[in-house]
C-alpha cells in the first residue's frame, strides 16, 4: 500500500465526515461549471491561458528582466531569491532593517513552500495569517488542507472552541459562522493596526508595467498592505504575465474555476508604495523552478494559476482529503509540484490517481495533470521508489501475456474463455 | 473492409459472452470479420502500473497480429485508448507504430463507420449508461462534463436503435468509478468508495440495467454491487445491440 492509501484508508473510516467532504468540493466543481457554462467562449480561453503560459515560460528569461526593471521604475526594490533558505533571509533581513517585530500577511502558497512563518518566528518576530482560513490553521498549529479553501476540513463548532479558547469570541456556545467571522474580524483589526510590515503574495506580476495583482475575497491583502508602512510582495518566477491583455484572460478563468464565482471581491493591482510609506519590496522567488522549465516531460505544471479546480474535481481527492498527501499542495497538481520538488520524498502520492482525467479537462490553463502522473510512475523504478509487490505482479502478467500457450492453459483454468469457443458463422 | 477482432484478456477470460455479442453485431451488420489467434493482453495493465517496458513485447505481437486488417475493433474503451495513445511510443524505436490508427473501440467504430440506421432489434428494459472515464476524455465517445461543448453521447446514439428501450445517465454522469487497473489494488478503499457511490447513483435512476463500452468499469461494479448487496444487473453494450438479433 502506498503512503496515500493508508491515509486516504483512515480519512474514509469516518463515513460521516469523508461523504461531507466529497459532497462539499463537488459543488464547488458544479459552481464552476455553471459559471463555464455562462461563457460560451470558455473553451477557447482555456486555450489562450494555456498558449500564454507556455509562451511566457518559454521566454521566462525576458519576462522576468522586464518586470523586474519596470518594477524597479515604479520604485520597488526587487530581490531574487534562489531557494527557501534565500527567500526567508531576504524578508527577515527587510523586516530587521525596519525594526518590524509583528508582520501581517494575506494567503500565499509561496510562504507555505518556504517554511517562511517558522523561521521568522523562530526570529522572534510575530506572523499573523489574515485570511480567515489561514488564521484558524495558523491557531491550531495545521497546515492547508486544500490551496484555496485551507480550513475547509474543519467545522463551525470546532473553529468556535477555537476562538473561545483564544479569547477571539466572548459568547460561549454561539458557533454560528457569521457571528465568529464578526470575532474574527475584530480580532485581526488589532493586528492590522499595530503590524510594522504587511506581506501578500502575488496571483500574476505583470511584465509591461511592473505591477502585481492579488485577488482575494476579504480584503485582507488590503489591510494588509493599506495599514503598516512597508509591503513585501513575494511571488514565484512562473507568476509572471506579459501583460494587461493576458491578465484578462486569466481574470475570466481563475475565479470561475477556483470557486465558482464570477470573480474574487477584490482584484488589487499594486504598482508602488503610496505616500508617506517606505518602498515596495517584491521578492521573485525560483526555488527550483528554473531547474523545473528543464524537465522535458513535467515543465508544463509550471502553467499552473493555483485555482484548486484540479482538486475538486479529483475524485480521489474528494475521498481521501488534503491531508493523505504528503506534499503540503495536494490533488493532482499537487502530485505532480510534490514529484518535482523531491521525487523520493513524495512518490507515495502518484498512486492517488485513477487516470481519469478529469483534472486536466478542467484545468483553466490545460495542464496535462493525469498524463503527467502516468509519467512519473513509470520513472518511480529510477528513484527506487516503485512498489515491489507490482513490479512483481506486472513481471509476471508480461510473462503470461507474452506466451499465448501459458495464457491458454491460465484463462482456462478459470472458465471457457472467449478464444475456445467455436466461431461460426451460423453459430 | 476487412476487420480484426481484439478480444482483450479480460474480456477473453471472464466476459466471453461480450466477445460473442460484437462478434454477432457485426456479422448482422454485414461488416466482414475475422478473430486471429494468439492474442493475449495490449500491455495497459502494466503501463498504467508504472511498468511502460513490460508492454513494448506485447504490443509488438499486437502490432504483427493485425498487419493486413484495415481496422480492428474491440469492445473495450480503455484498451483501445491505449494502443492509440501509447502504442506509438512504446514501438518509436523499432518501426512506426500502424495498430494505434486503426484500432477502434466497438461504440465508434458502429457509430462512425457503419452508421446503422435502422432498427436494431428490440430491448424492452430502463438502462443507466456508465460513461467510462477514458471512452469520454481519450476517446470522445461523449462530451465530457467537464468541457463547454455540444453535448453528444455515441452510446446513447447506438443504445437508442433498439426498440422499447428506456436510457438514462446518472447524477455526475461522467464521473470515475474507481476501477483504474491497478489501482482498485493499490487504492482499494478510495475504489471501493468510488464504485458504491457510482453503483448508488446507477441505481437511484431506477434502471435495471448498468451498460458501458468498457467491462472493466462493470466488473468493478459488479463486484461492488455484490458485496453491498445491491441490485442491479449488468450488461456491455455489446450485448444489449446483440439482443435479439
Amino acid at each position: 500500500m502506498s503512503k496515500h492509501s493508508k491515509k486516504a484508508k483512515g480519512f474514509l473510516k469516518d463515513a460521516r465526515y469523508s461523504e461531507w467532504h466529497d459532497a462539499t468540493f463537488w459543488a464547488v466543481r458544479e459552481k464552476r461549471d455553471g459559471m463555464a457554462h455562462g461563457l460560451p467562449e470558455w473553451e477557447r480561453l482555456r486555450e489562450k491561458a494555456s498558449k500564454i503560459k507556455l509562451h511566457t515560460l518559454s521566454h521566462l528569461d525576458q519576462y522576468l528582466e522586464q518586470f523586474a526593471s519596470q518594477a524597479e521604475k515604479n520604485g520597488a526594490i526587487v530581490h531574487w531569491a534562489a531557494d527557501a533558505e534565500d527567500f526567508n533571509n531576504i524578508v527577515f533581513g527587510i523586516l530587521s532593517e525596519h525594526g518590524v517585530k509583528k508582520i501581517v500577511k494575506s494567503k500565499s502558497m509561496l510562504t507555505e513552500e518556504c517554511g517562511m512563518n517558522p523561521f521568522l518566528e523562530s526570529k522572534g518576530i510575530e506572523v499573523v495569517e489574515t485570511d480567515l482560513g489561514e488564521r484558524i490553521i495558523q491557531l491550531l498549529g495545521q497546515a492547508p488542507s486544500h490551496i484555496v479553501m485551507p480550513a475547509v476540513h474543519l467545522t463551525p463548532d470546532q473553529v468556535g472552541e477555537l476562538f473561545e479558547a483564544e479569547g477571539i469570541s466572548n459568547e460561549p456556545g454561539n458557533h454560528d459562522p457569521t457571528y465568529l467571522t464578526y470575532r474574527a474580524r475584530l480580532s485581526l483589526r488589532k493586528e492590522f493596526l499595530t503590524a510594522g510590515a504587511g506581506m501578500t503574495g502575488a496571483n500574476f506580476g505583470i511584465a509591461a508595467t511592473g505591477d502585481i495583482v492579488v485577488c482575494t475575497n476579504e480584503g485582507n491583502a488590503d489591510m494588509s498592505t493599506s495599514c503598516p508602512k512597508l509591503h513585501i510582495a513575494a511571488l514565484g518566477l512562473e507568476k509572471v504575465i506579459p501583460d494587461y491583455d493576458s491578465l484578462a484572460v486569466f481574470q475570466r478563468l481563475l475565479c470561475r474555476s477556483a470557486t465558482g464565482q464570477p470573480t474574487t471581491t477584490y482584484t488589487s493591482h499594486f504598482r508602488t508604495a503610496r505616500p508617506g510609506a517606505a518602498p515596495m519590496h517584491i521578492i521573485l522567488v525560483d526555488n527550483g523552478r528554473s531547474e523545473w522549465i528543464a524537465n522535458p516531460e513535467h515543465w508544463q505544471t509550471l502553467k499552473c494559476i493555483r485555482c484548486g479546480s484540479c482538486m475538486n474535481t479529483c475524485p480521489v481527492y474528494r475521498r481521501s482529503g488534503g491531508y493523505s498527501y504528503s506534499y503540503f499542495i495536494p490533488g493532482p497538481v499537487g502530485v505532480n509540484l510534490g514529484m518535482l520538488r523531491n521525487a523520493k520524498a513524495h512518490s507515495g502520492n502518484v498512486s492517488a490517481c485513477t487516470l481519469c482525467l478529469s483534472c486536466q479537462s478542467v484545468c483553466p490553463v490545460k495542464i496535462n495533470l493525469g498524463e503527467q502522473i502516468y509519467q512519473w510512475r513509470q520513472q518511480l523504478p529510477a528513484f527506487g521508489t516503485a512498489p515491489l509487490g507490482k513490479r512483481t505482479l506486472c513481471e509476471g502478467m508480461s510473462m503470461v501475456y507474452d506466451h499465448p500457450l501459458l495464457y491458454k492453459t491460465a484463462t482456462g483454468v478459470i472458465k471457457k474463455p472467449f478464444h475456445s469457443l467455436k466461431l461460426d458463422k451460423d453459430e | 473492409m476487412k476487420v480484426g477482432l481484439f478480444i482483450p484478456c479480460y474480456v477473453d477470460a471472464l466476459y466471453p459472452q461480450v466477445g460473442v455479442a460484437t462478434l454477432k453485431v457485426l456479422r448482422h451488420l454485414g461488416v466482414d470479420v475475422t478473430y486471429p489467434k494468439g492474442q493475449t493482453c495490449c500491455g495497459q495493465p502494466m503501463a498504467n502500473g508504472g511498468f511502460e517496458s513490460k508492454a513494448v513485447p506485447l504490443a509488438e505481437k499486437m502490432e504483427n497480429l493485425f498487419a493486413g486488417y484495415d481496422y480492428v475493433v474491440t469492445p473495450s474503451v480503455s484498451c483501445t485508448a491505449f494502443v492509440r495513445h501509447h502504442y506509438p511510443n512504446l514501438l518509436k524505436d523499432s518501426h512506426t507504430c500502424e495498430l494505434a490508427s486503426k484500432c477502434m473501440e466497438l461504440v465508434e467504430f458502429l457509430h462512425d463507420v457503419v452508421k446503422p440506421d435502422g432498427p436494431l432489434g428490440s430491448f424492452p428494459h430502463k438502462v443507466s449508461i456508465h460513461n467510462s472515464c477514458h471512452g469520454v476524455r481519450e476517446l470522445g465517445l461523449s462530451s465530457p462534463s467537464e468541457e463547454m461543448v455540444a453535448p453528444f453521447n455515441k452510446i446513447r446514439d447506438l443504445l437508442q436503435l433498439k426498440k422499447g428501450i428506456e436510457i438514462s445517465e446518472p447524477e455526475r454522469k461522467d464521473e470515475c468509478c474507481g476501477f483504474g487497473g491497478l489501482f482498485c489494488v493499490e487504492e482499494s478503499a478510495v475504489s471501493s468508495r468510488m464504485g458504491l457511490d457510482k453503483v448508488r447513483r446507477h441505481i437511484a435512476t431506477g434502471a435495471e440495467y448498468i451498460t458501458g463500452a468498457d467491462c472493466s468499469c462493470l466488473m468493478h461494479q459488479s463486484s461492488i454491487a455484490k458485496k453491498n448487496g445491491l441490485q442491479i444487473q449488468f450488461m456491455h453494450v455489446a450485448e444489449i445491440l446483440a439482443a435479439g438479433l
